[in-house]
């Protein structure tokens, strides 16, 4: 054994006092010679005369990173001469302690954030909990009406949700206490035999330790998190309790959150009802086909059945200034206006001038709408009549089998701004597959194209129209939606609405049950429509 | 209802001819009545929507392809058919104890029936499913995801060219931690692209999704936000320039139009818009292509456009001439020329 040359006593007083972890070794039988304080305490077994082992590794290899005995070291080793090296080692589990909980953190700061559905939050937040924290992890949330809602994971199961009665929350353990929003109770408190067959079935097997700690919300608690460790001697130590804490204290948060955008969306949606085109009522005698996506405020149609003694459909389309709340509390009021002028019979041009009144009256604000009314009717031979009338809107066309477009020729001046004078209304017959369409400037404003800033123009309307000659109403409808989408090549738009009405048109009888169709006037008219089948580049 | 004597047809040929017949004359009392009279006699609601419905579709889709029917006509028949599958969906009920789907259509893609022969299979499998529509934009669906929470979102997609859409309709699903099923022929052969953009998984048709919907699906724990180095960021500039530059690109091949291609002196505007479009399918799968980084998605826009024109009595030259066009304007882009290049070889 080689013999170490008595150092100094200032020296070896240094050497047991630096807070690095060093150890001496002999190159020739890799045994210690020297271990200080610190190497003694992170390696207990380094001392003197014994050989080089532990969480060292195999001679040759110059660094390590390892757990040993519960914490997390690193070493370097660094040769002195021929015949001695050096280890110098750093306990840093206080540091992968950190990084862990940063890792943790940042998950669950990001995974709590994308979902603001308070189902999928509760769901995120057990399996979050199961993840880092505990075998069993289940949220309850205060009882509404009497009942909980609750999500829950069990080991080697998926996702669970339910309600219970808040009656059964007083079994468990400190959840009462949780949801009331007092301060969490240390697990060593609670007895997780207490913890019913509801919460923990029995066939997981005994329940070490329970934790139950409260999910703070909006200045009421969000929910209560319950957490288990399975195995008979499992505990919580006070660093779990307090990282749960933490964890908590986001999750609530995240559900309080998405409690909240239920709330308010649930709310915006009984107001939107009233605001939105309707489902459109199905009418013996002709189709009728709507467009969708319309944004709240701004353009708007609706469709009044017949009701009373009033046996007539009423149609209208319009589009009011403005946009937003205002506009929609504006689009509310007109269709409120119209629904009471039907049921006492008004036609298409009483009914503009009445509105012209209400909104003259309603204020000083200067509001204006411009639309088309229509009174629709079934009349002999499939045809069906439609009485027009127009404040300031683009004429509604029509689509003859033929596929001649035409425009409606009505005339009349905005609703809203002065008295109305001047209101032309006029009559429209629609033949068997014949089709009027009603629409706001949306979509012959609507700017793309190959250029990228054309107006898609009525010439074009036209065209793509005429090319709808023969289709079902929501076929012409979707059509058009999908020609002025193409315009726009995923460009902004502004609102685009559209109505159809369409007298059906005559299948015969006698193609039902099979045998080869006949030529009927749709086929001949639709493939003349064919723009394809002409030459191109 | 008493069950039925004989055993329920099959939907052989003479029962798709007649609804063929139906759909093509618009014959909309017609074919609910064919629908109805087979659901009495016993044919599964998912065989009449899958062997009668779905088939005919796909003969729709070639009859106007080989230029026998107009677009009018097979709009027409759509209509129709969306109005039988609502007739089989009355017929059927289901509870849904599987858990809640949210399907829709990729913003700009308008071919909704598929989606909506899914979602009525989807439902008689056991799910909730709430069918959004046709061309569903991107931020309607995430505001649908937060709302209603569901399980899964499956997106279909029919044409490629939607396809950088879908991939951002995809990436904000993932965000919210919902799990994405992805359907269609947009998503390439055997649903190539589909994971290259995000989706957790892929289904060819509607039956193989109800399959792979009914396994080990939807998967736990999807984590949401894409790993560094996979940012989920396709395309390059290449595919920016190309887009920002559509509007020059279109209009400067149509100024040089009569010069490659004579003929083009006597279209009429409608010839002359036609051929705009044209252009513009060519400059969209082409950016479609850079930003998915497939060559196929082009060359198979090509081959299946130069069949379309061959029926329609449209010379290959122009279509030759509408990829000329466009290549000798594309100077300082090295993939686009090259995916022009292995295109045009395979031209007749």
């Amino acid at each position: 054994m080689t013999v170490v040359a008595p150092a100094s006593a200032l020296l070896q007083a240094a050497f047991e006092a630096a807070g690095e972890g060093m150890l001496l070794c002999d190159t020739a039988g890799h045994t210690v010679l020297l271990a200080n304080a610190a190497a003694r305490r992170l390696v207990p077994g380094a001392l003197p005369g014994e050989p080089v082992t532990g969480p060292f590794p195999e001679p040759g290899a110059d660094s390590f990173r390892c757990e040993f005995e519960g914490r997390s070291l690193s070493g370097t080793r660094r040769d002195l001469d021929g015949e001695h090296y050096a280890w110098f080692i750093r306990d840093e589990t206080e540091q992968a302690r950190h990084i862990a909980h940063s890792a943790f953190l940042a998950e669950v700061g990001w995974r709590l954030s994308t979902s603001l559905h308070v189902g999928r939050v509760m769901r995120t937040v057990v399996e979050l909990a199961v993840q880092y924290l505990a075998d069993t992890a289940m949220v309850v949330l205060p009882p509404h009406r009497h009942r909980s809602s609750w999500t829950r994971l069990l080991p080697e199961r998926a996702v669970e949700e339910g309600t219970l009665p808040e009656r059964l929350l007083d079994g468990v353990p400190g959840l009462v206490e949780s949801l009331g929003g007092f301060p969490p109770i240390p697990s060593r408190w609670l007895d997780p035999a207490q913890a019913p067959g509801w919460l923990l079935p029995a066939e997981l097997g005994p329940v070490g330790a329970m934790l139950v700690t409260p999910l703070p919300g909006n200045a009421e608690p969000a929910g209560a998190l319950i957490l288990a460790r399975h195995g008979a001697t499992a505990v919580f130590g006070e660093e779990d309790e307090a990282l749960a804490r933490v964890f908590a204290a986001r999750a609530g948060m995240a559900i309080a959150a998405a409690t909240l955008y239920h709330e308010q969306s649930e709310t915006a949606d009984i107001l939107k009802a009233d605001l939105l085109p309707p489902d459109l009522p199905v009418i013996d005698g002709f189709e009728l086909a709507g467009s969708h996506h319309l944004h709240i405020g701004g353009d708007f149609y609706d469709v009044f059945g017949p009701a009373g003694d009033s046996t007539d459909t009423v149609i209208a389309l319009g589009d009011v200034c403005g946009t937003g709340p205002e506009a929609a509390v504006l689009t509310g009021k007109v269709r409120q206006t119209l629904g009471a002028l039907r049921l006492v019979r008004a036609e298409p041009e009483a009914m503009l001038r009445v509105l012209n009144d209400v909104l003259l009256r309603s204020g000083p604000r200067s509001r204006f709408v411009t639309m088309v009314v229509g009174s629709v009717r079934r009349v002999e031979h499939g045809r069906v009549r439609l009485e027009l009338a127009t404040g300031g809107h683009p004429s509604p066309l029509v689509l003859r089998t033929d596929g001649t477009v035409e425009e409606v020729p009505i005339q009349g001046a905005l609703i809203g701004v002065m008295p109305l004078t001047d209101i032309r209304p006029a009559t429209v017959e629609l033949g068997p597959g014949e089709l009027c369409l009603l629409y706001s400037d949306g979509l012959t404003e609507a700017r793309g194209g190959p250029a990228g800033r054309g107006h898609f123009g009525e010439d074009r309307l036209h065209r793509a129209l005429a090319d709808c000659a023969g289709m079902p109403a929501t076929a012409v409808v979707e059509r058009l939606s999908q020609v002025v989408s193409d315009w726009l090549h995923g460009g902004q738009s502004d609102d685009i609405a559209m109505l159809a009405v369409r007298a059906p048109a005559r299948t015969a009888l006698s193609l039902r049950g099979g045998g080869v169709p006949e030529q009927s006037p749709f086929l001949i008219a639709a493939r003349r429509g064919d723009r394809r089948s002409r030459a191109r580049s | 209802m008493t069950a039925p004597a004989r055993p329920a047809p099959r939907i052989d040929s003479p029962i798709a001819d007649r609804y063929l017949a139906l759909v093509a004359d618009s014959d909309e009392v017609g074919a609910i009545e064919l629908v109805g009279e087979l659901h009495a006699q016993g044919v599964p609601a998912e065989r009449i929507i899958l062997d009668l419905i779905g088939a005919t579709q796909r003969r729709v889709g070639e009859l106007w392809a080989a230029n026998e029917w107009s677009v009018a006509r097979e709009h027409a028949a759509t209509a129709v058919s969306e109005r039988a599958l609502a007739t089989v969906a009355a017929h059927t009920t289901t509870r849904a104890p599987k858990g809640r789907i949210t399907l829709a259509c990729v913003d700009g893609e308008w071919h909704g029936m598929p989606a909506r022969m899914l979602a009525e299979l989807l439902r008689l499998d056991g799910w909730r499913v709430d069918f959004l529509g046709a061309s569903i934009p991107g931020r309607h669906l995430i505001t649908h995801l937060h709302q209603t929470g569901p399980d899964a979102v499956a997106l279909s997609c029919m044409i490629p060219t939607r396809l950088p859409r879908a991939h951002a309709a995809i990436t904000a699903c993932r965000a919210t931690g919902v799990p994405v099923i992805a359907g269609g022929r947009g998503f390439g052969p055997g649903g190539r692209y589909a994971a290259r953009l995000g989706a957790h998984a892929w289904a060819g048709s509607g039956e193989a999704a109800v399959a792979r919907l009914a396994t080990d699906w939807p998967p736990r724990n999807v984590i949401g936000l894409p790993a560094v180095g996979t940012d989920g960021h396709l395309g390059d500039e290449e595919y920016t320039h190309l887009v920002h530059g559509r509007p020059n690109l279109i209009a400067t091949a149509m100024e040089r139009l009569v010069a490659a291609y004579p003929a083009a002196h006597e279209y009429s505007t409608d010839q002359n818009e036609s051929t705009v479009e044209d252009i513009g399918h060519i400059v969209d799968f082409l950016a479609a292509a850079l930003y998915v980084g497939e060559q196929e998605i082009f060359t198979d826009f090509i081959v299946w456009t130069s069949g379309v024109l061959a029926s329609r009595g449209v010379p290959p030259v122009a279509l030759r001439t509408g990829l000329r066009l466009i290549h000798d304007q594309l100077t300082d882009f090295p993939a686009a020329v090259a995916m022009l290049d292995a295109a045009m070889v395979r031209l007749p």
